[in-house]
């Protein structure tokens, strides 16, 4: 238990790092820091195929940020908007911070999961019947390939549109390096 | 306790998202908050002295019915798909962000959002 | 974009053999440990992405050029379509059934050629997530290089 406060407490000061440098390389060498403590904070909570995922995406996610922003000229950034706009921001988030925590009581206990106190909770016929539906060992995959494939359909299609947008807009320059093979 | 930490971190994106004028921060705060919000699922579905959801050969029963000792230990797999899905979506959602980021570079020579209202056409 | 000194260009191709054997092991046993068809498509692009920062950018465009990219993505994305589709169609009406678990080839449990469609599924969707993720990554880079030029 002491484990997970250790990094919690990590990731919080790279967060507050990276929001406050001046800085830009700073920031991004921090969101790797987060990347890799929130990696380490799903192998202790008993997710080894978030962990695989999460470094391995945290890692190109840093090249891209790097090769965008970092061969630019500037790196060095300006300051915040005016000040009144910063402190009714500011007041509004902390109130919202207290309302949440104060939602959170309602919730169980942090170790005791949802599914243990419903007995007819989807997660309960996924694990005891995993294996005999689908046959995969592997109770994740079964869910996010056969139980509920449709959402699996949806998030290709997400990450499909999100690549063809990213490669119209960086189109004009990039255009005469596709016509070149052919 | 774990979870107001948790929250605490998304609420740290959000100011980040809100009150910089860098665009290059913006994005920044915007991928804090798809951090905390993905630990928080994950935190959601654990349990003490949990095993993971995956099953092991000797635990696979001669009548086809799975051990009591993983029913009762195994952690709840139904958040981890969700937010499996969850990261690759941000890893698409922030190569789109960047790109717009270095067009808006290229067209007004600054990443700063104050002065990019101002230069308009 | 120039490669790098002559160390790093053999490292490099020795490394990039064991990243791709690394990432066809994950997509391949993700129904058996963890893993699974995202985390290894990413893994394949990123042995790629090793082969370009250490040769350069010409290099990879010889060796795959986009349009080849673009139609290897599109590939995976109706592979996976598809074997929705056959679920359809073989398995009297339902969308995504895993027809080759329940009808044709059920399998041994913890064998590699066990779970129906779930190991198929995991190739489609590691073949588009890499082959997009190189693409918008390459052409990132690409990008920087003429606007600087």
């Amino acid at each position: 238990m002491a484990i997970f406060y250790i990094l919690l407490l990590f990731m919080i000061i790279a967060a507050i790092i990276a929001i406050e440098t001046k800085n830009l390389l700073s920031s991004v060498i921090c969101i790797g820091a987060l990347g890799f403590g929130a990696s380490l904070m799903f192998l202790f909570l008993r997710a080894p195929d978030i962990a695989i995922t999460q470094i391995v995406v945290e890692v190109l996610g840093l090249i891209i940020l790097i090769r965008a922003t970092i061969s630019r000229d500037l790196t060095f950034i300006t300051g915040d908007k005016e000040f009144f706009g910063t402190v009714i921001s500011v007041v509004i988030i902390f109130v919202i911070f207290l309302a949440g925590v104060k939602v959170f009581e309602t919730l169980p206990d942090f170790g005791t999961a949802i599914f243990t106190e419903a007995p007819d909770a989807a997660s309960q016929t996924y694990i005891s019947k995993g294996l005999h539906d689908t046959g995969a060992a592997n109770i994740v995959a079964s869910v996010i390939l056969d139980y509920r494939a449709y959402d699996t359909l949806g998030e290709a299609t997400v990450l499909f549109t999100s690549i063809i947008g990213a490669t119209v807009i960086l189109r004009k320059k990039a255009k005469k390096l596709l016509e070149d093979p052919e | 306790m774990p979870y107001a930490l948790c929250f605490l971190l998304f609420m740290l994106g959000l100011y980040c998202a809100v009150v910089k004028k860098n665009m290059v921060k913006i994005v920044i705060g915007i991928l804090v908050m798809e951090y905390a919000v993905n630990l928080f699922l994950i935190m959601l579905g654990y349990r003490f002295g949990g095993t993971a959801p995956i099953i092991e050969r000797g635990q696979l029963l001669e009548s086809g019915q799975i051990a009591n000792t993983f029913l009762n230990s195994s952690v709840d797999p139904l958040p981890q798909a969700l937010v499996l899905t969850a990261i690759v979506i941000s890893l698409g959602s922030l190569a789109l962000m960047i790109s717009i980021c270095i067009r808006t570079y290229e067209k007004y020579g600054t990443f700063d959002i104050t002065q990019i209202r101002r230069l308009k056409g | 974009m120039k490669g790098m000194t002559i160390i790093v260009k053999t490292v490099s191709s020795w490394i990039k053999v064991l990243i791709v054997l690394f990432g066809i092991y994950i997509i391949l046993f993700g129904h058996l440990t963890p893993g699974g068809g995202f985390a290894g498509g990413v893994i394949l692009a990123s042995s790629y992405l090793l082969l370009m920062l250490a040769f350069g950018r010409e290099f990879v465009q010889k060796d795959l050029p986009l349009a080849l990219d673009s139609k290897l993505d599109c590939l995976g994305a109706l592979l996976f379509a598809m074997i929705a589709v056959l679920g359809l169609v073989l398995c009297d009406k339902i969308f995504f059934a895993n027809f080759l678990y329940q009808k044709y080839l059920p399998g041994q449990p913890f064998n590699l050629i066990s779970a129906g469609t779930i190991p198929f599924s995991n190739i489609a969707i590691g073949l588009k997530v890499g082959a997009s993720l190189f693409l918008v990554i390459f052409l990132l880079s690409t990008f920087r290089r003429d606007t600087s030029a």
